[in-house]
């Protein structure tokens, strides 16, 4: 029998050949679907009506099935195995909180239910917001936004709305250089100019260049603390001063929130904004790319701009309110209200000292693991790490040839997912590794010993590691081939 | 509960290779002034046992099980267990977006095949792999329409979904945008291009519109090519085995809600937004696209592709900003398509526009209770009642039915308006019950 102890959470994927896709597996005349008889009269004729039926595909339910789970299998995920993909806390995700986004008391509930027959998914909200207001010492919280892009969106225009409201909306926002790319997307589409300071040598905000970007004309400043180097921004008061002095508004990207639960708020740093990311520093799932929540929460001064309706409570019970100067909806209906009762399960699982020892156990794996890899690998950045650490392959490159996405691809073949990689871009050849707090000391010590085999390899036969991965169910794809003659429809035909 | 795996030992051995001794220690190069004091005001953790009783507790304070007549873009299709068993799948739970496409080749395929399969629904030749909602396509919709025509003025219908319309005016608020509103008579849309102003990026109509009723696509398409417009139609999946696609009727862009698309109710989220258009338009499209290419052996592999149009490569220049998307939700959408099939689809469709009839057919026989317009409705239509709508709301649900949206908030011109939606769940029982209890609800009050 094998010695008792802890393993590694790490497996390959192994199945192998294509598989078909739903038009090819299609037999006309087979179906899975089936519904009782028509027990009203049938319509005779309606306008505009469909000459001819859309090409949907064909086939058993035992076929679907089999194509689906096969789909599965050919698919890397965090119950699988590892996923030390920086910036994104792919933490493992409770069952209970997916017991919860089942539940039938939530499921089925319908998005125009008046109050009074809701109460319960009120109170779920309305509980929520209470602890993320805590967690990040702001005053309210609205849900709508779906994801962290939309939360960007969202924040930015309440910051519009104060300027507005003030009498001048002003026409920059400033954004670091390791910013996320969203970042400066949603700056665009609030209407203003994004404008990039400089990190200084040490990775943080330099901040004589943002004391010098700062005038009458910027609505505020969007920052990461910890930032995408998975370092503390330790100026943040005299970086909140110098936006402030200017009636700027700090928002703060809560991408990196798992690394200070209940150990620091962004509250207390001075920022008037806060976008969370449910899906990551709160266990949900990400589905695949999706759906996500990101849940913006503000300081009582910028309360009245909240997308409405938010949730109140009443003397006749729970119910939703318009703030007075409300920016308007940003989603159709709540945002991603089953998300939000995952992470409120969550939440309630883990309480404020399993919330802490998240922050904690976070840093702690991070740390370990930043100290063996740098055994390997260049950490430009001396600074303590937060939950994640930035390592380069740049001299491994200059030595071997070797590159940040040929050590993302090699890791796939030890059954780990690849870290971020060329991100943040002030890195050259990043490597964003975030282990999270959920993975044992043996999955950090087999990570370790990953990127210890890789750099050896890299060094014995580099070409070994360039043409990784030899073990997955593709190989490369030809991204260039993709892009340059699209296929995006089983129906499109790649232009010549 | 916690779902750390570190024992006490753990802890400390890790720490003791940091030269550490306790968890404090990793924060004490943060500044004074930031760190927490003491304890925040949270509640204590509860064991797996008391969490699910919370949420019992909690669910239990909603009133569930209503026969459901509400719809506005959310409906109470059939939910085979088929579909949720394989949408839960933990490797499609729990995966990040498929940017490693060697180990993600099965999410990267699923969203090929349901960008393949809202191709084929809306005649429309490229789907991206899903936005948040139907109110935020709508707004990407005309965010694409605004970048391609360099305009900034956009018609929509009131008969666009009032979330729609709410949901773009927030943006256009902010980015000096114009947005003119057309009316509807007797329930469509009466377009009017004299005197609308400005030249418009956009003619923007749902089809069928928001009050159920049937629009006329040649007029609105006519007047986006009169006007060197975008025509973008708003689309109710389930109708489209018998209604026209977006694309034949000559659409350029199209977008939906997908949530019939085999995904619950949810109160609204996570739902999912269709998006599809033209070839033309292919390289504006936002959020994401699975495309098909080969691997270093010449195999069959899917990517992540034309990716230059995407936030996290062009940054401020993007038109976009969407990234994490709603994913499991399309999952879901692809399983629930291919389970359908075309006979499904086309069945559906009948059943549910034959049922709206012959609910319609038999609450216009209650004293005062109206169909407001004699115009031609799919599977959703607007009554007006003799009581406030909300009143009747909270009757009809202690007779156990959800019996419709009120409309008076998004359209006091019809008074006493409720918005009644039927799909092919409902049974001739259920319909017949419907009628009787609303005719009761009046007659009580």
């Amino acid at each position: 029998m094998p010695e008792a102890g802890g393993r590694a959470v790490s497996a390959p994927l192994t199945a192998q050949g294509a598989e078909p896709t739903l038009d090819e597996l299609t037999v006309a005349g087979r179906r899975a679907s089936s519904f009782p008889g028509l027990d009203v009269p049938p319509i005779d004729e309606l306008p505009e009506r469909a000459q001819g039926r859309p090409a949907l595909p064909e086939l058993s339910e035992r076929d679907l099935v089999a194509h689906f789970t096969r789909l599965a299998q050919r698919n890397f995920a965090v119950d699988v195995g590892s996923y030390p993909l920086g910036s994104c806390t792919m933490k493992y995700n409770p069952k209970v909180a997916d017991w919860a986004g089942e539940h039938p008391g939530f499921r089925d509930l319908h998005p125009s239910m008046p109050p009074s027959l809701t109460q319960g998914a009120l109170a779920a909200l309305l509980e929520t917001e209470t602890i993320l207001c805590e967690l990040t010492g702001m005053a309210r919280a609205t849900f709508q936004p779906p994801a962290g892009a939309a939360g960007e969106l969202t924040g930015l225009l309440i910051m519009r709305a104060y300027h507005t409201a003030k009498g001048d909306a002003r026409t920059k926002v400033i954004i670091p250089d390791s910013a996320h790319g969203t970042n400066p997307a949603s700056v665009t589409l609030a209407g203003y100019e994004a404008v990039q300071v400089p990190s200084n040598d040490r990775g943080m905000v330099d901040l004589d260049a943002l004391e010098q970007a700062v005038d009458d004309q910027v609505a505020g400043l969007m920052l990461t603390n910890p930032n995408t180097l998975g370092l503390f921004e330790e100026e943040i008061r005299e970086i909140a001063d110098a936006v402030h002095g200017v009636d700027g508004l700090l928002y703060y990207d809560g991408a990196n929130l798992n690394a200070i639960l209940g150990v620091a708020r962004p509250g207390d740093m001075g920022f008037d904004i806060v976008h969370s990311n449910l899906h990551k520093t709160f266990a949900t799932p990400h589905g695949g790319g999706g759906p996500g929540s990101g849940p913006v929460a503000v300081v009582d001064r910028l309360v009245e701009f909240l997308p409405g309706p938010l949730p109140t409570r009443g003397p006749d019970g729970l119910g939703w309110e318009d703030p007075p100067s409300s920016i308007g909806r940003v989603h159709g209906s709540h945002g991603n209200f089953l998300v939000v009762l995952r992470a409120l399960t969550y939440m309630r699982a883990l309480g404020g000292d399993g919330l802490r020892s998240v922050a904690e156990r976070a840093v702690l794996n991070a740390r370990y693991l930043e100290a063996r890899v740098a055994e390997h690998f260049e950490v430009p950045f001396p600074a303590p790490c937060m939950h994640e650490f930035v390592a380069s392959a740049s001299a491994l490159k200059k030595a071997t040839g070797v590159r940040a996405v040929d050590v993302g691809k090699a890791l796939l073949d030890r059954g780990f997912h690849a870290p971020t990689i060329y991100f943040p871009l002030t890195v050259d050849e990043a490597l964003m590794v975030e282990p999270t707090e959920t993975e044992s000391r043996e999955t950090i010590d087999a990570l370790a010993d990953a990127f210890a085999e890789i750099a050896a390899l890299a060094a014995a036969d580099p070409e070994a590691v360039q043409e990784a991965p030899h073990h997955t169910p593709v190989s490369r794809p030809d991204d260039a081939l993709a892009a340059r003659r699209p296929v995006l429809t089983w129906d499109m035909e790649p232009e010549e | 509960m916690d779902f750390t795996p570190h024992t006490d030992e753990d802890v400390a051995a890790m720490l003791a290779t940091l030269g550490m001794e306790q968890p404090e220690d990793l924060f004490a190069h943060l500044p004074d002034h930031v760190r927490v004091e003491g304890d925040l005001d949270l509640p204590a953790p509860l064991s797996e046992m008391e969490l699910m009783a919370h949420i019992d507790a909690l669910g239990a304070r909603n009133r569930t099980g209503l026969v459901c007549f509400a719809g506005g873009g959310v409906y109470d299709h059939f939910l085979p267990p088929v579909v949720r068993s394989l949408t839960m799948r933990p490797e499609f739970v729990t995966s990040y977006t498929p940017y490693q496409s060697e180990v993600s080749q099965g999410m990267l395929q699923v969203l090929f095949e349901y960008q393949s399969m809202v191709a084929s629904l809306t005649g429309l030749p490229v789907a991206n792999a899903s936005l948040y909602d139907g109110a935020t396509a709508g707004l990407e919709a005309v965010n694409l329409a605004v970048a391609a025509t360099r305009r900034s003025t956009i018609w929509v219908s009131r008969g666009l979904p009032p979330a729609t319309r709410q949901v773009i005016e927030t943006f256009a608020r902010a980015r000096d945008l114009r947005v003119v509103e057309h009316p509807l008579a007797q329930g469509r849309t009466a377009w009017a291009a004299d005197g609308a102003g400005g030249e418009p990026a956009a003619v923007v109509l749902a089809q069928p519109n928001y009050l159920g009723f049937i629009e006329d696509y040649d007029a609105a398409v006519a007047l986006a090519r009169d006007m060197g417009a975008l025509a973008i139609a708003s689309v109710d999946p389930m109708t489209l085995g018998v209604l026209r696609s977006p694309g034949a009727a000559g659409c350029d862009i199209a977008f939906a809600e997908g949530q019939p698309l085999g995904n619950p109710m949810s109160f609204g989220g996570p739902v999912l937004g269709l998006f599809a258009t033209s070839h033309a338009l292919m390289r504006r499209i936002p959020g994401r696209l699975s495309g098909r290419t080969v691997d270093q052996a010449g195999r069959t592999a899917y990517t992540l592709t034309l990716r230059t149009r995407e936030q996290d490569i062009r940054r401020e220049k993007a038109s976009s900003n969407i990234c994490t998307n709603q994913s499991l939700n399309a999952v879901a959408a692809a399983i629930y398509l291919a389970w359908l099939g075309p006979a499904g689809l086309l069945e559906v469709g009948e059943q549910s526009a034959a049922k709206a009839r012959f609910l319609a057919e038999r609450l216009s026989t209650i004293d005062d209770v109206t169909i407001p317009f004699d115009t031609p409705f799919v599977r959703e239509f607007p009554i007006t009642v003799p009581v406030a709508p909300d009143a009747v709301v909270a009757a009809m649900a202690e007779r156990g039915m959800l019996a419709g949206i009120p409309l008076s908030n998004d359209y006091p011109e019809l008074q006493g308006g409720l918005l009644v939606a039927v799909t092919e769940r409902r049974t001739r029982a259920q319909l017949e019950a419907y009628a009787t209890a609303l005719e009761e609800v009046i007659a009580d009050a």
